[in-house]
């Protein structure tokens, strides 16, 4: 009787083990374990908790596959609308999506669904450790998308094997936008990242590195040299600061700096790799996000005595996903919350030494729906830090919208575009992922990018705008 | 790749290297600069391009061999390559005709100078080039920066070739004997501050290119921010180049020196490593 078995919990690193390493924290389910997991799922036969997934996934198809043991037919199923599932089955956040609407949740636990699917995409992994090169036929069409990370990539795939031919344009030097600068290797292995873009490279995807649209080059020229479409998935890469004074002191960081420095550069095997990064041992991370989370947890790793998150409302209003939260607090990060910066504090060299901050309380919900906070007047202290991450958020990088003649953006620097075809102002281009919607997550961007890439098709088959 | 076209020392401490980098040659503008990654573990650093040949699809680089990366660099030879190289990054020179600009370069920053003087002379400006180095073995670009101007005035601190004067010496005197429309000033941070406050008073418009330590190089890590009249501005999508008189050079200083110690080390072990392996240095 399936409902007799309780929900599967997936092994980890313990605590005192991983602060000191990168290695991924959760260890995956064994076989025995995944079947008695997908046991669990009843097979609904109008499945809710697909309506969840922003890519659509037939999840009891995949699950089903799992139980029966066919585990690279399961693949097969994920990856129909979904060109990264091991990527998902890692960083989504199923309890607020497909697993939230999962019916054994109504008087039990849901399906791990998540789970299930990070170990289909991990026994493909290990059965090919090379993705099949096996190119769909093209159709002539050139197609360019601008920035490689999740919304990008899956556009890509999408037109790939619709026939397209499609070119992806990357600033930076390794495809995977923030699923290889900003999310940490304890979370997401970047081999794993690694190894989804191959396979697009493989189904004959091209990657052109390196190459920074918007300033040499912009939307209209790509439109010229005979791409048809263009899709933006430029991301949001323009980090937010406090605007508090000190914030130019040595040893603080944003977030997308001090990530990007141990994730992309690796300065977290410096030496050996050339770039360095600040080695704080007393550490506060401001924001109560994801990234945040990812900060702190990184700066326990490279040795930190002390690491705060520093937040200026309660546990409740956090945005982090309860998961990353419980591991941060398993590892020994600190919680001030209800505390918010009001300077840095350094000393004659212009280096970090403290942070003053003040403490909050919660008065009445804001626009946001959460209660904001409010200073407590006189409760000034100070906490000594000799390195400061701010990690409150990212609005879109401007660079490709403010050359793109005819693209219209929103005051917060999002380009305007149509929520179900993801249609811009201008013609034959789309948008998607967090330059639309603003710092989201994964999965959201990867919908985006599907969606786009079923409207491009229809405007590149139809001619209609 | 990027297959490395010659690659020598033209002075005691700065190297000289013409790379392929056709896109970048293609579309480069004076004042850009590009971002490289010589290997798998390099880090990126922002270098000038100080010229550029579409038709041969390459770009030659300056460096002032201080670190590893740059020690690394001089040690590279015609054939082999550099990993990645992005760009064009960066405003380009707001190029046009002033009527009397001048050029200030100083060590290493003679290079970038180099293509915006050839630029304001192209654009039809009476150009004046004032150069320095602290001594004579250290001058470079002598003759380029000859041809890309009206006048050349070189300077060195020891007076061991050209005066014996700072190049903010010269350009007092130049701005004592004629009118200056513009002066573009590139170097260590301490000369572009002195420039600035030299022309300040005198309300001629100073442009200065700031040497940030950058990341991404496309505004996206924050790394290289610099406060400019009061705001923060990135260097690498609102510059290189900013007007002198609003910089705030001294946090620029204090900023650039983050890593000195990491830096340091990195260079001891690469040399340590370098005498292990018996690789002669230039």
């Amino acid at each position: 009787m399936p409902e007799t078995i309780p929900r599967q919990k997936m092994p980890e690193q313990p605590p005192d083990k991983r602060r000191t390493n990168f290695n991924e924290v959760p260890l995956g389910f064994s076989p025995e374990t995944a079947q008695r997991e997908a046991s669990r799922c009843i097979q609904c036969k109008k499945p809710t908790c697909v309506q969840g997934c922003p890519v659509r996934i037939d999840i009891p198809g995949f699950i089903k596959e799992i139980r029966d043991g066919n585990y690279l037919k399961a693949f097969e199923v994920l990856k129909r609308t979904n060109s990264l599932p091991a990527v998902c089955g890692r960083v989504c956040p199923q309890e607020t999506q497909c697993e939230q609407l999962c019916i054994l949740g109504k008087k039990g636990e849901p399906v791990a669904i998540g789970a299930l699917e990070r170990f289909a995409a991990d026994c493909e992994r290990v059965q090919s450790p090379l993705p099949p090169s096996d190119p769909p036929p093209s159709n002539g069409i050139r197609v360019a998308i601008i920035g490689s990370g999740p919304a990008g990539l899956t556009a890509a795939g999408e037109l790939r094997k619709l026939g397209y031919e499609v070119t992806i344009f990357e600033a930076l030097h390794s495809p995977g936008g923030v699923l290889v600068y900003g999310i940490p290797e304890f979370r997401l292995p970047k081999e794993i990242v690694h190894y989804e873009i191959r396979a697009l490279e493989n189904m004959g995807v091209t990657i052109i590195l390196n190459r920074v649209i918007g300033i040499s080059e912009t939307v209209d020229d790509l439109l010229d040299q005979g791409y048809r479409a263009v899709f933006i998935g430029s991301g949001a890469g323009l980090p937010l600061f406090l605007n508090i004074p000190g914030e130019n002191l040595l040893g603080v960081y944003t977030a997308n700096e001090y990530l990007t420095r141990v994730n992309l550069m690796k300065a977290y095997r410096f030496p050996e790799y050339d770039t360095p990064v600040i080695r704080g041992r007393n550490v506060a991370v401001f924001g109560g996000g994801n990234v945040a989370m990812d900060a702190a947890r990184t700066a326990l790793r490279l040795g930190a005595d002390n690491v705060y998150i520093v937040y200026r409302r309660s546990m409740k209003e956090m945005p982090a996903r309860v998961e990353e939260v419980r591991h941060a607090e398993e590892e020994g990060i600190m919680f001030k919350i209800l505390t918010n910066p009001v300077r840095f504090i350094g000393d004659d060299a212009g280096r970090l030494i403290a942070v003053e901050c003040l403490h909050m309380e919660l008065g009445e919900p804001d626009a946001s729906g959460r209660r904001s906070p409010v200073p407590i007047k006189g409760s000034e202290f100070t906490i000594g830090i000799d390195l400061a991450v701010v990690a409150i958020g990212n609005a879109p990088n401007p660079l490709v919208q403010r050359t793109a003649a005819g693209l219209e953006t929103s005051k917060k620097g999002t380009i305007a575009a149509d929520e179900t075809t993801m249609k811009t102002t201008k013609r034959g281009v789309f948008a998607g992922g967090d330059v639309v919607s603003g710092a989201a997550t994964v999965i959201l961007a990867m919908g985006a990018g599907r969606k786009a890439a079923l409207a491009m098709h229809d405007y590149l088959q139809t001619g209609v705008w | 790749m990027h297959r490395i076209h010659s690659n020598e020392l033209i002075s005691t401490n700065v190297g000289r290297m013409v790379v392929e980098a056709p896109y970048v040659a293609k579309h480069r503008r004076a004042g850009q600069f590009i971002i490289l990654r010589i290997n798998e573990k390099g880090e990126r650093i922002p270098l000038t391009i100080a010229e550029a040949d579409p038709a041969a699809g390459t770009i030659t680089l300056y460096y002032q061999v201080v670190g590893k990366t740059t020690k690394e660099m001089s040690l590279l030879k015609a054939g082999d390559a550099i990993q990645d190289i992005a760009g064009p990054l960066g405003h380009p020179t707001d190029i046009k005709r002033y009527g009397t600009a001048v050029c200030v370069g100083g060590g290493i920053g003679v290079a970038p100078i180099y293509p915006i003087a050839a630029a304001m002379k192209e654009a039809g400006n009476r150009v004046i080039n004032i150069i320095g180095a602290r001594t004579k073995e250290l001058l470079i670009m002598e003759n380029e920066l000859a041809k890309a101007g009206d006048e050349l005035i070189v300077c060195t601190d020891d007076g061991s070739y050209g005066r014996k004067a700072f190049v903010t010496e010269a350009l007092n005197e130049v701005l004592e004997r004629e009118k200056v429309d513009i002066v573009v000033a590139i170097g260590p941070v301490p000369m572009m501050k002195a420039v600035s406050d030299l022309t300040r008073d005198r309300g001629i418009k100073t442009m200065v290119s700031l040497n940030s330590i950058m990341i991404d190089g496309t505004g996206m890590c924050g790394g290289c921010r610099v406060t400019v009249n009061g705001e923060r501005r990135f260097t690498c999508v609102d510059g290189p180049e900013f007007d002198g008189h609003q910089v705030d050079f001294d946090e620029l200083i204090e900023r650039l020196g983050t890593y000195r110690s990491d830096e340091k080390r990195s260079l001891d072990e690469f040399e340590h490593t370098c005498k292990l392996h018996g690789v002669r240095h230039a």
